[in-house]
Order: structure tokens, then C-alpha cells, then sequence
């Protein structure tokens, strides 16, 4: 191999403030023409190191040289007079352009002609194999075509080392394989690909060598031929860690919720979730894969009441027959009608009559467990919204994929986000935080949340955190169902394995688990089943215990005529 | 490769962010920026007249505290501004941008003299006052509910809407006064009915009630569930859906608080202080109350200090002018944006500080 | 009287058009400049203080110039008007201030400033024969009538007002450095991460923008009224029609020279149909800000992807922010 060194790290330091160091001395070397990965949890410095060889943080200390000399970054158009281009896991495109105004954006000192510029980019797509409408415009491509513009803009500026952060993060398995292709011509041309991930079998797979990142430290660079996943994930994590994930047999599952034809238009009038049956039972997972935008979110979105949906049917089964009814999710004026339409019965199996009795009986009756549901409660959920469904005692609990712009609120403190879906509980026109003062510490201490004490903004925690102190709030609702989309999406190994265990243990509970995964090990490795989404339309629902990634590749990017419904 | 050897130093001078800051810090930050505006502007007052620094400082001075009658009148001007930024506080917590305040006060005030205009004389004031109040309450509610109900709606541009309305409000004021002064001066002299009797002295009653309603705002804001929802709207819509808040709701509704604030502003204008309107009666507080609001981060007991201390700047002009023989009463303005200019600048030293070049000779130490 | 009245809502849709571009121009490049109405009176104030001068060297002030009065108008405006945005180009691009508030600081500041200069330190005695100069300086303004006129019978801010709009309709759409523009106005870390240079862009931007709607307040001093001085707030209001101008035609200038005609009109038919009581004519008056709001609540309704502001509008931008 041609072992000319390109690019130089030397002792970079960054740090965010003065608690954060993002990386430490951190010293790298990058030959011309290979593949090197850079691996580490999230949180580790991995993006921010690379931030700084493409311009777009300035290091605190440390040296970068290139062909051997020193150089200054400044911004990312000094990184590309360098040659050098990243592509960030985010992409940098501007939506209403087309794929050719993007790739012209900001190239310097060469007449403006789009024509000329088509024909430049088309011969390099040639060249690499790529398959590019230069005309379309951004926000009509699916993400892989995404990605081959932010490739092809790089390329275009003549970058000779590319850099990829999380490339696969987004990509089904069949697409995972033909980046692998383009890039490994990319390197027998001579360029230097670094590639940012976390996935092991990725870095096993792609690179000729790795380095590997921990805290913001410089662990080690070593050939991947002479290492293995097992040493590597030592390395990452640091500690010997069990990567199991502990999968129990569902048992007497009931039904919980039954999805039949949901249609969901957004704006456009385009239907992103199209004709959606399916099934979830308490006590199991059921994994939703599919490409980001397949329709994921709109689909949690519909059933916790914050989409408005077309046409379709949501049903909720409380199993609640021969369990007594609580003010812990019902409010009075809920019990009372329910016993207007005769749901409740006493101990003895007799019918009760409410109109005998005072509210104050009917309330001690209540809390002392005495009236009892006749039949479990079904519940048509059509137009309800997220209020109404609390106030029927509906046990919904949702943890968004937008977890500060969502699920919590960035600027308020740990204790005033415990009590988002709760403070209007009560008659009173103020608010009580005494309870939410509660359960902020009760979460703080069980999930370990590091934070300073309970008043502190959430924005100011580190994702980990942010996502016990939201996956918290909502299992401390008791629920009957709990959705989840992407909730360990940029969280180190450890707050991933603490979210995977809770969901877990509420499965354990005989609680209907939904989960919205990207990284199909993951979710073949946690679910019970599988729900693979295509373009809004269920395009399988697989066996998680018997499937294979190839086999959910397949389903992610095809479309059967008629739902499947098992 | 040449224009490596040019570019191969550091920046001279870059930006990073603070993560936190003493309060001793930031109280540092803003005094020297107040100084510095000041400074600046008697150097620019000195530029047109032959006074000095000296001069200036001593005229602010005196026009703000110079007897006890103006420390009065400062007093009153700013609890009418406090009681206009309590009106522009809730909306600007729920990041609506309202820059109606103008016409809201207006309205809340031609409503009122409106009532002492055709009840004057003929019915008891103990009858007109009342309904006063409640016609400006009203009047500015109902001004303020308009843009909110289309910005719940169809998402309409606020600050646009409110805007327009403040000159919808004006011509209005006009429109009235050109009815009711049959003599075509176009000014409408002062009524004798409907007015709000002294307490104490006549300047008490304003300072009272708007002291009351920043405390009842302070803690609205902070411990009841309308003022939650408020933050949680103002945060992020994607959160107020989640948690089934109704958006357009807690928006109308608090901009029906916000317009009746205004309102009672107006009130007090029309039946404590001018008993008359122009169309400048608003005397420009929904922008001012913006600063102090704005200035106060959004802290009503903070925009206390903001608005005497806006309050204080305009009424020592006042005295400058004079001393320094301005034929026109601009010169205020220049000087009040200037200090807006040196305070808005300090949120930038709060939130970020520079980095600059190490010196060469640390480098080659290294 | 048609002919009268279409002249005047061309003229008063002139001021608009230089205010609406100017803004435009700002948007583009990601700032919400409410400092406009501000900017827009110092324009005035700086075109008026330069024809003042040039009016003063002369001996015989009817032999004055046009070319020399149009220039010197056309720089002091743009002078004036872009030192006012460059403070506001600081305070909001580099010191990364809250857009809202340092505009409106702005729009105190620039109304105080014009009243205070205009008021004492602006020879006026000229205006009036500057005034008509200005107005009268293209062969068609004297002697024509009919569609002649309404066409070709303005002074020369009004057409230059028309080739600024269609100059830049034509950079952002057919140019790099429009692409770059409204590039850093859709998404600035975009732009910041394909080497732009954002904050020249930024500050370019905003100079220009300041500049072209200063035209706009010293086009109605000098041309418009002819030279009479009246209070700012007058161009204060224009600036915010203009600012409204901005949202209603869609942040492309080519359709803000007939949107800028059609509210010059709204506005002056107040004035116009004189024969009507003087109420009615106060009611007349809130017209052009009753249809401004309609104009704002129709647009909020007929939400389309293209129509759009620029998405990155308003927000700051700190490229090491996380």
C-alpha cells in the first residue's frame, strides 16, 4: 500500500465552555488513498474533531499540517482550498434548490453556467457510478439521493480527502453496499476517505484502518486486519461490556391497540402514511423500521392524537375487566359517565346505582378499590386529541424523536418538564410543584441522571440525560402503551443500554411497547416483531427472532400492493 | 501553496460562547455600556451646541429629579411604562411579537373619553368611571384579540398586523376628534367629566396600580397554569400540541389580556392625567415598552429598573434640550436609540467572549 | 384627474418599491430589518442635506444642474441610509443581536435623527426650485398628457426605482452571487459550510438594501412634494407598508414594482376623491392599512413551498454553535 501521509493531526485540543472537552491531544495520522474510520460512542469528539479539519470550529490548541506543512483553518473554505470536504451526518443542502445549484454553491472563481457545471458533475458521476437527476430539487429526493449530492459536491470542488459523519445512519442495508462500492473506487483513485461511525461491522467491513475515540482521548489507531469487534468495543467503551440484549418470550398477551386503514396527509396533500393496518399487544415490542420519512413520525403522531388523519380506524383495548376503576387516570366526571353507560359493577358482581349515592361516596367507593369494571373498555380514539385521550384515561405515553423541541421543553428546568403532561391536574389556578419536585428526583436518582440538582434548563444536559429525564416522565405515567421513536438516536452505549432495559422491563410489565428504530441489529435484537414501512405503506410485518437484515432491506424499499397484516 | 505561507496564522481575534457568567459580570457589562451611550451622546449634544459634558450630565440630572414635582411626574411616566410593558410582557413570553401596543393604549383611551365625552353632564361619575373602565378594557382587548385571532388561524404575521393596527388606531382618534370638534381645530380641549378623582396627590394613582398589576403579572406568569401554558407555547407549538395545549386558544386569550392591560393604560391617560386625546396620546410607550421589556429579558419585576430607567433618560432630555437650546425635541430619540444601541450590544459580551491571537512570543516559547 | 391620479399612486408606489426592494435585499440574506422606516428617513435627511449644499454654492439657483441635483441626492441618500443599516449590520451580523429589537432601536434612532437634522440644520429655502428640477428633468414631464404622461412622465427615480428591481430580480435568479444570497438567507450553515463567505455576504446585503430604500424617502421629498418638509412619520409609515410590501409580493422584486403600484394607489385615493367630507376622508386614511392587513391575512392563507420567507430569516448565526 502507498503509504504517503496526507493529513496530520497534532495535539488538537477543543474544548465548549470550560467544563466540555470535546477532544483532548488528540494526534492522527491520514495516508493518501485509504479508508480510515474513526470510532467511538457518541459524544466522544468524533464530529468535533472532524469539525475542525473541515473549518467548521476553530481548535483551541494543536496543529494541522497537510502534505507535511502547516496549515490554517480557518473556515470550510480553507478546508476546501486544502482539499479537503466533509459531509456531515446533517446535510448541508438547501432545500429549494436543485441538485446542481447546490453542488455550484460557493465554487469560487470560474464563470457561472449551470450547463458547464451539469457536464462537469455528470462525467464525475460517471466516473464513480453514481445515478443523479440533476434538476430535482432537494426536498422531492429520498435521502440517499441526498447523500450522492452532498458526494458529488465535494467531489466537484476537487476534494482529494472526504469526510463522512455517520454515512449509514440513514441508509438500508442495499444502500449501505453501494456507498461501500463508490467509496472503495473513490480510494483505488487515491483519495483518503475517513468515515465517522459507531457501527462496528461497518468499520470490520470498509476500512483499512481505524482509530479509535473515547471521551475526547485518542485511544488507539490500528490496522483492522489485526483487530477484532470484541477488542474494538472494548476500546470504545472502555470496560468489558455485555452487548446482549435481554429479550424475554411475551407471555399471555392481550390485545392493546388496533390500527386499521390509517391514511395521514400532510400539508401537500400527499398521503405519508398510507392505508396502515396493524396490530399491538400488551406485554410485546413491536419494531417500526423503514427509511427516515417512511412515515414513522406521522404514524406516532396519529395515534397520540396530534395529527389530524383522513380516513382509518384507532382502536384502544383497556383490559380492564374485573379491575377496579382509580382517579389515578380517571377524573370524576370520566367515572360518571362511564357509569351512565353501566360499565361498573360492585364486588359482588351486582350493579351499582349512582344516583343513590353523594359524590362523596362515590369518591371513597373509588379509593377503596369497590367499583369494578364490567368489561374491558374499548375506545374509539378517531379526532380525539392528546388532551381528551388523558382525560378518558387513556395510559398513552409517547417519547418523540424530537426530544427538546418536543417531548420537553429546553428552556425550562427538570422539575416544570415533569409536570408538562400533568399541571393541569386539579382545580386550583395555580400550579403544584410539589409532585413534579418529586418525581424530578425520584428520576434523577433511579436512571442516574447527572445533572447539577433538579433546577437546572434540560437543553443544558447531554443527550443522555435529556432522554432519561423525558423516557422517565413518560414511564412514571404508568402507561398501557408506550411509543418510542428513535430513542437511543445519539446516545452513548451505556444510556442505550439503560433505555433498551426499561423497555424491556415495561414490556415485562404486560405494557405494548412501539418502537421506532434506524439500526436494524438493534431493532432485530429488541423487538418481538417487526413493522416495515415503505413510503407510508406497511410493506411487511417479519418475525424479529427469525428475520434477516437483508430480508427488512428489502421490505424498507419496496412496496407491496395490500398491507400485509400477518 | 504561496497562499498557505500568508494564511499560517490564527485568527486575530474569535469568537466563542460562555457557558456562564457571574451576575457581578453582567451588572459590569451593562454599566459600562449605559456610561457609554451617555458619553456618547453629550459628546453628540456637545457637536451642536456650545455647552459641555458637564452640562449634560447636570441637565439630565435635574430634568429627571430636579423638584419634587418632576420626580413625581418621573414616577408617573414610569409606572404608565411599567403598566405598558406588563401589557406587552404575556405576548412577548409567547413570542408573539405584538407591536400594537400604541394602539392599544389608543383605542383603550378614546374609549374612555368617549364615555366622557357623551355621558359627560348627563350622568353622575360615579356612573361615567366605571363604565369607563370597562369601555377601555374592552376597546383594548378587543384590539389586541383581532391580529391574535388570525395569527391562531392561518399563522398571519403579528408584528405587521399590530403594527397597521396602531395606524388604524390613529386615523380612528382622528376621525373622532374631527366629529366631536365642531370648530375643525382638530384639537379636543380637555373634559371636565369622568375624571378619576386624586388620591393622595394626582400622580399616586397610576404608580399604585400598575405596581399592583406587575406583582399580580409576576406571579401569574410564574406559578399559574395560564402562565405555564404561556411559556410552553412561547418555547415550541411541537411541545403545546403534544401535551394537547391548545395553541390558538392560550394565544387569543392571552392576547385578550395583553389588549386589556393596554386598555387600562389607555384609561388612566384619558381619565387620570390627559382628561383629552391626540393622536400621540400613546406618547410612543408601545415601542418604549418593548425595549423595557425587552431589555429586562422578559423579568417583570426587572422591568421595573428598565422603565425608570427609560423613563429617566427621556424626562432628563427634556431639561438637556432646554439647556442646550434645541429648537426640537428629536434630539431625545437620538439619544434614547443610542443607549437602546450600547445595551442591545451587551447581550453579545454575555453570551460569547473573545479569544485573541496569543502573542508571538508565547508561540515561540512553545 | 385619472391621469393626476394614477401619476400620484405611480409616485407614492415608487417610495414603496425602493423600501420593498431594500428589504428584499436584506431578507434575502437571512436579516428582518425593521429598521427600514428608520432607514428610509435618513435617506431623506442625507439627500436633502446634499442638495442643500449644492443648492447653496450656487449664485443663481435656477441655473441649477439636474444631473448635479439627482447625484448628489442619489449619494447623500445612499450614504446616509447605508451608515444607518451599517449599524445595524454590526449590532445583528457581527455582535449577533436580537433582529426585532436592534430594528426598531434603529427605527427610533433614524426618525430622531432625520427630525432633529431636518428641523435645524437642513437649508430648506431651495427645495422648492430643486424640487421641481428633479421632478421636471426627463423630456416627457412637462407638456405630455394622457397615457404619454402616466408612462413616461415621471422624474428619474421612478424608472430607476423599475431598473433597480429588475436588476435584482435578474442577480437572484441568473447570478452566483444570487445563488450564494439566497443561499445564506435559506439555511446559513449551508452556505457557510460550501465556503461562502457569509458575512460579507451579510453585510453587502444589508448596505445595498439600506441604501435603495433611502432613495426612496428623499424620492418624496424631492420629487413628490417638491420640496416642502412635513414630519417623518410619514416616511416612517411608508417604511412599514414597505416591510408589509416584502411579505405580500413574495420576496421577489420583479412583482413588487406592480404590488408597490397597486398600495401607492390604495393609499392616495384618500386623497384624490377630495369632494367627500373631511370624516370620510379620515376613513379613506386607514385604507391602506386595512388592505395591508388584508393583503397579510390572505397571504397567511395560501401557504405554499415557494412562498415562503427565507427560512433561516431572523435567527442569528454562530457557526460553532452545537
Amino acid at each position: 500500500m502507498n503509504k504517503t501521509v496526507i493529513l496530520q493531526l497534532k495535539n488538537i485540543t477543543k474544548k465548549f465552555g470550560t467544563k466540555v472537552i470535546a477532544n483532548n491531544n488528540v494526534s492522527l495520522d491520514v495516508y493518501k488513498g485509504e479508508i480510515l474510520s474513526i470510532l467511538g460512542e457518541n459524544g466522544c469528539g468524533k464530529t468535533t474533531l472532524m469539525n475542525m479539519v473541515a473549518g467548521i470550529y476553530y481548535p483551541d490548541s494543536g496543529k494541522i499540517l497537510i502534505n507535511g506543512e502547516e496549515v490554517i483553518i480557518r473556515s470550510p473554505r480553507d478546508a476546501f482550498e486544502h482539499k479537503i470536504g466533509m459531509i456531515h451526518q446533517h446535510f448541508k443542502l438547501i432545500d429549494i434548490f436543485s441538485a446542481a445549484q447546490n453542488v455550484a454553491l460557493g465554487v469560487e472563481g470560474e464563470k457561472f453556467n449551470l450547463k458547464e457545471v451539469n457536464n462537469r458533475i455528470k462525467e464525475m458521476a460517471k466516473k464513480y457510478g453514481f445515478n443523479i437527476n440533476l434538476d430535482k430539487k432537494i426536498y422531492e429526493m429520498s435521502v440517499s439521493e441526498k447523500q450522492t449530492v452532498e458526494i458529488l459536491k465535494v467531489l466537484y470542488r476537487g476534494a482529494d480527502i472526504l469526510i463522512l459523519d455517520e454515512p449509514t445512519a440513514v441508509l438500508t442495508p442495499q444502500e449501505i453496499r453501494s456507498l461501500f462500492k463508490v467509496l472503495s473506487a473513490m480510494r483505488d483513485d487515491g483519495k483518503s476517505i475517513i468515515i465517522i461511525t459507531h457501527k462496528l461491522n461497518e468499520v470490520m467491513e470498509i476500512s483499512d484502518r481505524v482509530t479509535v475515540l473515547r471521551k475526547g482521548d485518542h485511544i488507539a489507531t490500528v490496522n483492522t486486519s489485526e483487530t477484532s469487534e470484541k477488542e474494538l468495543t472494548e476500546m470504545m467503551v472502555g470496560e468489558k461490556i455485555d452487548l446482549n440484549i435481554n429479550r424475554t418470550e411475551p407471555k399471555n398477551s392481550k390485545l392493546r391497540l388496533s390500527v386499521s386503514n390509517l391514511t395521514v396527509k400532510n400539508p401537500d396533500g400527499y398521503n405519508v402514511v398510507d392505508n396502515v393496518s396493524f396490530e399491538a399487544f400488551g406485554g410485546e415490542i413491536l419494531g417500526i423500521a423503514g427509511i427516515a420519512g417512511s412515515g414513522q413520525k406521522e404514524l406516532l403522531e396519529a395515534i397520540a392524537g396530534l395529527n389530524n388523519y383522513e380516513n382509518g380506524k384507532l382502536i384502544y383495548y383497556h383490559p380492564k375487566k374485573n379491575k377496579p376503576v382509580s382517579f389515578f387516570h380517571k377524573t370524576y366526571k370520566r367515572v360518571m359517565e362511564l357509569a351512565n353507560e353501566n360499565a361498573f359493577i360492585d364486588e359482588k358482581g351486582n350493579d351499582i346505582d349512582f344516583t343513590k349515592l353523594t359524590k362523596k361516596e362515590i369518591k371513597e367507593l373509588v379509593n377503596s378499590e369497590k367499583i369494578i369494571f364490567k368489561e374491558d373498555e374499548v375506545i374509539d380514539l378517531k379526532d380525539k386529541t392528546p388532551r381528551e385521550i388523558r382525560e378518558l384515561g387513556i395510559r398513552l405515553s409517547f417519547v418523540p424523536e424530537d426530544r427538546l423541541g418536543m417531548g420537553l421543553v429546553g428552556n425550562m428546568d427538570i422539575v416544570d418538564n415533569m409536570m408538562l403532561r400533568s399541571y393541569r391536574k386539579g382545580k386550583s389556578v395555580f400550579l403544584d410543584r410539589k409532585r413534579p419536585q418529586d418525581l424530578a428526583d425520584r428520576i434523577i436518582e433511579e436512571l442516574k441522571v447527572n445533572t447539577p440538582d433538579s433546577h437546572t434548563a434540560v437543553r443544558k444536559l447531554s443527550g443522555g440525560n435529556v432522554q432519561k429525564v423525558l423516557v422517565g416522565r413518560e414511564i412514571a405515567a404508568a402507561p398501557a402503551i408506550l411509543m418510542t421513536a428513535y430513542p437511543v438516536r445519539g446516545l452513548d452505549i451505556n444510556s442505550s443500554y439503560t433505555i433498551y432495559n426499561l423497555l424491556n422491563e415495561q414490556k415485562q410489565k404486560g405494557v405494548s411497547v412501539i418502537f421506532v428504530g434506524e439500526d436494524l441489529d438493534v431493532l432485530m435484537a429488541l423487538s418481538d416483531r417487526i413493522l416495515v414501512l415503505s413510503g407510508g405503506k406497511v410493506s411487511g410485518i417479519v418475525d424479529a427472532r427469525t428475520t434477516t437484515k437483508d430480508e427488512i432491506g428489502l421490505l424498507m424499499v419496496q412496496s407491496k400492493e395490500n398491507g400485509v397484516t400477518e | 501553496m504561496k497562499k498557505n505561507k500568508n494564511n499560517l496564522k490564527e485568527p486575530f481575534v474569535r469568537i466563542v460562547k460562555r457557558d456562564n457568567i457571574k451576575i457581578q459580570k453582567i451588572i459590569l457589562i451593562y454599566s459600562i455600556a449605559i456610561v457609554g451611550g451617555l458619553l456618547l451622546s453629550g459628546f453628540i449634544s456637545m457637536m451642536f451646541s456650545d455647552k459641555n459634558l458637564v452640562d449634560f450630565f447636570q441637565s439630565l440630572f435635574t430634568g429627571a429629579f430636579g423638584s419634587e414635582r418632576k420626580f413625581w411626574l418621573l414616577l408617573q411616566d414610569t409606572s404608565l411604562l411599567l403598566g405598558t410593558s406588563m401589557a406587552l410582557l404575556p405576548a412577548f413570553k409567547m413570542k408573539f411579537w405584538n407591536l400594537g401596543g400604541n394602539g392599544q393604549i389608543l383605542v383603550g383611551c378614546l374609549a374612555a373619553i368617549a364615555c366622557m365625552f357623551y355621558l359627560g353632564g348627563k350622568v353622575d361619575d360615579f356612573v361615567i368611571i366605571p363604565l369607563m373602565l370597562i369601555a377601555s378594557v374592552t376597546a383594548g382587548a378587543i384590539w389586541a384579540a383581532i391580529p391574535a385571532i388570525f395569527k391562531a388561524k392561518f399563522n398571519t404575521n403579528e408584528s405587521l398586523f399590530t403594527l397597521m393596527m396602531n395606524y388604524i388606531a390613529q386615523s380612528l382618534v382622528s376621525l373622532c376628534i374631527t366629529i366631536w370638534v365642531k370648530s375643525g381645530s382638530g384639537v379636543l380641549a380637555p373634559i371636565a367629566y369622568g375624571n378619576i378623582p386624586d388620591i393622595g396627590n394626582k400622580y399616586l394613582l397610576p404608580i399604585i396600580l400598575f405596581v399592583v398589576i406587575t406583582v399580580l403579572m409576576h406571579v401569574y406568569l410564574r406559578s399559574s397554569k395560564h402562565g405555564y401554558e404561556i411559556s410552553v407555547v412561547g418555547e415550541s407549538i411541537n411541545t403545546a400540541k403534544y401535551v394537547g395545549i391548545r395553541v390558538d386558544k392560550v394565544i387569543i386569550r392571552t392576547m385578550i389580556l395583553s389588549g386589556a392591560i393596554a386598555g387600562l393604560v389607555g384609561f388612566v391617560l384619558a381619565g387620570s392625567i390627559n382628561h383629552t386625546i391626540s393622536t400621540a396620546s400613546a406618547n410612543n410607550m408601545g415601542f418604549t415598552g418593548i425595549m423595557a421589556t425587552w431589555l429586562a429579558t422578559f423579568n417583570p419585576l426587572m422591568i421595573i429598573l428598565t422603565s425608570f430607567f427609560i423613563t429617566f433618560i427621556s424626562k432628563g432630555m427634556v431639561e438637556v434640550r432646554k439647556t442646550f437650546m434645541f429648537t426640537n425635541d428629536s434630539i431625545s430619540n437620538i439619544v434614547v436609540g443610542i443607549v437602546y444601541f450600547a445595551v442591545i450590544i451587551c447581550s453579545f459580551f454575555i453570551n460569547y467572549k473573545l479569544v485573541f491571537r496569543k502573542k508571538e512570543k508565547e508561540e515561540i516559547k512553545k | 384627474m385619472t391621469v393626476t391620479f394614477l401619476m400620484s399612486a405611480i409616485a407614492i408606489g415608487t417610495v414603496l418599491l425602493f423600501g420593498c426592494i431594500g428589504e428584499t435585499i436584506t431578507e434575502k440574506a437571512g436579516h428582518l430589518n425593521l429598521g427600514i422606516p428608520g432607514i428610509m428617513c435618513t435617506g431623506t435627511v442625507g439627500g436633502c442635506l446634499f442638495v442643500s449644499f449644492y443648492m447653496n454654492s450656487l449664485e443663481v439657483i435656477e441655473n441649477a444642474s439636474w444631473i448635479i441635483l439627482i447625484l448628489s441626492s442619489v449619494f447623500g441618500a445612499f450614504l446616509f441610509a447605508s451608515l444607518t443599516g451599517a449599524i445595524y449590520a454590526v449590532m445583528t451580523i457581527t455582535f449577533r443581536c436580537n433582529q426585532n429589537i436592534t430594528g426598531l432601536a434603529i427605527t427610533i434612532f433614524g426618525n430622531g435623527l432625520t427630525q432633529f437634522l431636518m428641523h435645524s440644520y437642513v437649508d430648506k429655502t431651495n427645495f422648492s426650485t430643486a424640487g421641481k428640477i428633479i421632478a421636471k428633468c426627463l423630456p416627457f414631464a412637462d407638456g405630455s398628457d394622457g397615457i404619454v404622461k402616466v408612462l413616461f412622465g415621471h422624474g428619474f427615480y421612478v424608472y430607476l426605482a423599475i431598473i433597480i428591481a429588475l436588476i435584482t430580480t435578474f442577480i437572484f435568479n441568473r447570478t452566483k452571487v444570487g445563488l450564494n444570497l439566497r443561499a445564506i438567507g435559506e439555511n446559513t450553515a449551508t452556505a457557510d459550510a460550501m465556503g461562502v463567505n457569509i458575512t460579507l455576504y451579510k453585510y453587502v446585503a444589508i448596505l445595498i438594501g439600506s441604501g435603495i430604500a433611502g432613495f426612496g424617502g428623499v424620492f418624496y421629498i424631492m420629487d413628490y412634494v417638491k420640496g416642502s418638509w412635513e414630519n417623518a412619520s410619514t416616511i416612517e409609515a411608508f417604511g412599514w407598508l414597505a416591510i408589509a410590501l416584502v411579505i405580500f409580493t413574495l420576496w421577489k422584486p420583479n412583482i413588487s414594482i406592480i404590488g408597490s403600484y397597486l398600495f401607492g394607489a390604495l393609499y392616495i385615493a384618500a386623497f384624490v376623491f377630495g369632494n367627500i367630507s373631511f370624516s370620510g376622508r379620515e376613513i379613506l386614511k386607514m385604507l391602506p392599512y386595512v388592505i395591508t392587513i388584508v393583503v397579510l391575512i390572505v397571504t397567511s392563507m395560501m401557504n405554499k413551498k415557494e412562498n415562503q420567507p427565507p427560512a433561516s430569516l431572523g435567527l442569528s448565526y454562530f457557526r460553532e454553535d452545537r
